[in-house]
């Protein structure tokens, strides 16, 4: 068995420490509890992901981490530092459910975006671009326009977009649970080799079982009514992995923890 | 991701809507002709045929001939532009041509300046929720106005400091042409969905890169639409600012030369202007739309 966490460098924080967060919304008349009490640490270079039903939080936690939500009690920090100010350093890459490529941009021209906001110049953003979109595949793409890409494309344009001023840190909420399940695997194989070849941070929402298990070092399982986590699992798997992994015993056996822990999560 | 807008192809939409339109065209001239002969029959009667005997071949023949009909025949407009471009040079006040540059001059200064106010209102109102709260119901009363009611007012009070000529008219088209923009704009800037704008949040975007990389170039699909109905409400807003002035030059101050002198065909003849001018610079807003979004389809 390998060991899946990379050995925690003492000196550097951790990429994400999330501590007795709460966030509950419409406090005084009808409170929701979104999370309650959530505990987190995840280590530079984990592939982590968060997996649960609907309203277990899993994607308040992210939008939390990303600066996007803010907790109403306890404390998160990204990089040792608030989710604010990480935000402001260019500490993570966000990529949505939905591509957000822009219509009146070309492929090129929506990657190198992050990059003009960043006020880099004409000629670096063109190289980082082209550079990004031939490590997602799409060289051959740059003039084009979204709309002349495919669904599955486009969600490669949009994590090229995110890669493209190298964060330490990717955040992705459920970026394939649109696509069909050929287009899905086979993101699924190229982020999992993108994420052995560069190891960086990945923390992953996600609602598939299969997805989550082929791609995380450990996998998070929450549970809705209040937002919290059940169970975090390790995964046993080798860090260099294949689709065809996926009919092996040790995959089944860790498919199925997290399916009881999903199971349990939702009794209790 | 992208709105639907681009606008049909002039070529595609010539082909498909050629015949129909040539079709209603030439029943409205023959209605026309029709009408002529009813209108201006009994001032031909009274005053051209009075003192000899005239069948109706010679009644129709006369009906579309008058120098002062009630209503011209097509052909008689169609001779009198011709003659007013060809026998008089670009310069001259007899020339429609003439007329037609001063009015479009005033039309296009009040667009621009229209347009550019409606940009500045609409970025106001849309970074600001107190001047969302504070102008808008202004803006929206300013055009329950009636523009016949201000022109005069606008007029007498830029030439009591002095300023006449192009400025008064261009002022009272662009009273008209930053309306339609300002709207749309407010409409096209607040277009950007949740995902867009959070994505450049992490990018920590600054409002001003936010407005000039998505809600501008968002708010395009919108702002041509209302350039189209400005531009038209621009030329309407010019013309009648001639009426009052008493202006020497322009459509509308022949429109009412025409009207004083009982010129039915020089009233109609600058109408026919007006009306080429209206849909040359909508058919411009049209074209340009086209370049400037040609490659927007639905992501």
């Amino acid at each position: 068995m390998t060991q899946a966490n990379p050995p925690a460098d003492s000196t550097s924080p951790l990429a994400v420490d999330v501590r007795k967060a709460s966030l509950v919304y419409n406090p005084l008349q009808a409170p929701v509890h979104a999370l309650r009490e959530v505990d987190l640490a995840v280590q530079p270079g984990e592939f982590v992901s968060l997996i649960g039903p609907s309203g277990c939080g899993k994607t308040t936690l992210l939008r939390v981490i990303a600066d996007l939500e803010h907790i109403t009690a306890g404390s998160v920090l990204v990089n040792g530092v608030s989710p604010h100010e990480a935000r402001l350093t260019r500490a993570y890459g966000y990529v949505f459910q939905a591509p957000g490529l822009f219509a009146w941009r070309t492929v090129l021209g929506n990657v190198k975006l992050p990059l003009q906001i960043h006020g880099r110049s004409s000629a670096e953003c063109d190289a980082i671009a082209r550079d990004q979109l031939a490590r997602v595949g799409l060289t051959g793409f740059e003039s084009k326009y979204p709309w002349q890409l495919s669904g599955g494309m486009q969600q490669r344009v949009s994590i090229a977009r995110a890669l493209s001023f190298e964060p330490r840190i990717l955040m992705m909420d459920e970026p394939f649970g649109a696509l069909d399940e050929i287009t899905r695997d086979r993101l699924n194989e190229q982020l999992q080799q993108m994420w052995e070849r560069e190891r960086r941070t990945v923390v992953f929402v996600t609602h598939s079982i299969a997805e989550a298990v082929y791609l995380s070092t450990r996998i998070v399982v929450m549970s809705p009514r209040p937002g919290r986590i059940v169970k975090v699992i390790e995964s046993p798997l080798p860090d260099t992995r294949t689709l065809d992994m996926r009919d092996t015993n040790q995959f089944v056996e860790v498919a199925h923890a997290v399916r009881e822990a999903l199971a349990h999560g939702h009794d209790g | 991701m992208g709105k639907s807008a681009s606008g049909p192809s002039f070529a595609r939409t010539l082909s498909h809507q050629g015949l129909p339109i040539s079709v209603v065209l030439g029943f409205v001239v023959i209605a026309w002709y029709a009408l002529a002969v009813g209108l201006n029959a009994q001032g031909a009667i009274e005053r051209d045929l009075a003192d000899t005997p005239w069948n109706w071949q010679q009644l129709v023949a006369t009906t579309w001939a008058m120098q002062r009909p009630v209503l011209p025949a097509p052909h008689q407009v169609a001779l009198d532009l011709w003659s007013s471009m060809t026998d008089w040079p670009l310069g001259s006040p007899r020339n429609l041509l003439f007329h037609m540059a001063v009015t479009a001059q005033s039309t296009l200064v009040g667009f621009v300046l229209g347009t550019v106010l409606g940009l500045v209102l609409s970025i106001a109102i849309v970074h600001s929720r107190t001047l969302d709260r504070a102008l808008l119901p202004w803006i929206v009363a300013s055009q329950s106005v009636p523009v016949l009611a201000i022109a005069p007012i606008v007029l007498v009070i830029l030439g009591s400091i002095g300023l006449t000529g192009v400025a008064p008219k261009a002022v009272i088209a662009m009273y008209l042409c930053f309306f339609p923009v300002t709207v749309a704009m407010v409409q096209g800037l607040r277009s950007p969905q949740v995902i867009e704008t959070e994505m450049l949040h992490t990018y920590a975007a600054t409002p001003w890169q936010a407005l000039w990389m998505l809600r501008l170039p968002a708010s395009l699909p919108f702002l041509f639409p209302a350039l189209r109905v400005g531009v038209a409400a621009g030329l309407v807003g010019a013309m009648v600012a001639e009426l009052p002035t008493g202006a020497q030059a322009g459509l509308g101050a022949r429109l009412l030369t025409g009207s004083y002198y009982g010129q039915t065909v020089q009233i109609w003849s600058a109408l026919v202007m007006a009306a080429v001018l209206g849909l040359v610079l909508t058919a411009a807003m049209a074209a340009l739309e086209h370049l400037v979004l040609r490659h927007r389809r639905n992501a």
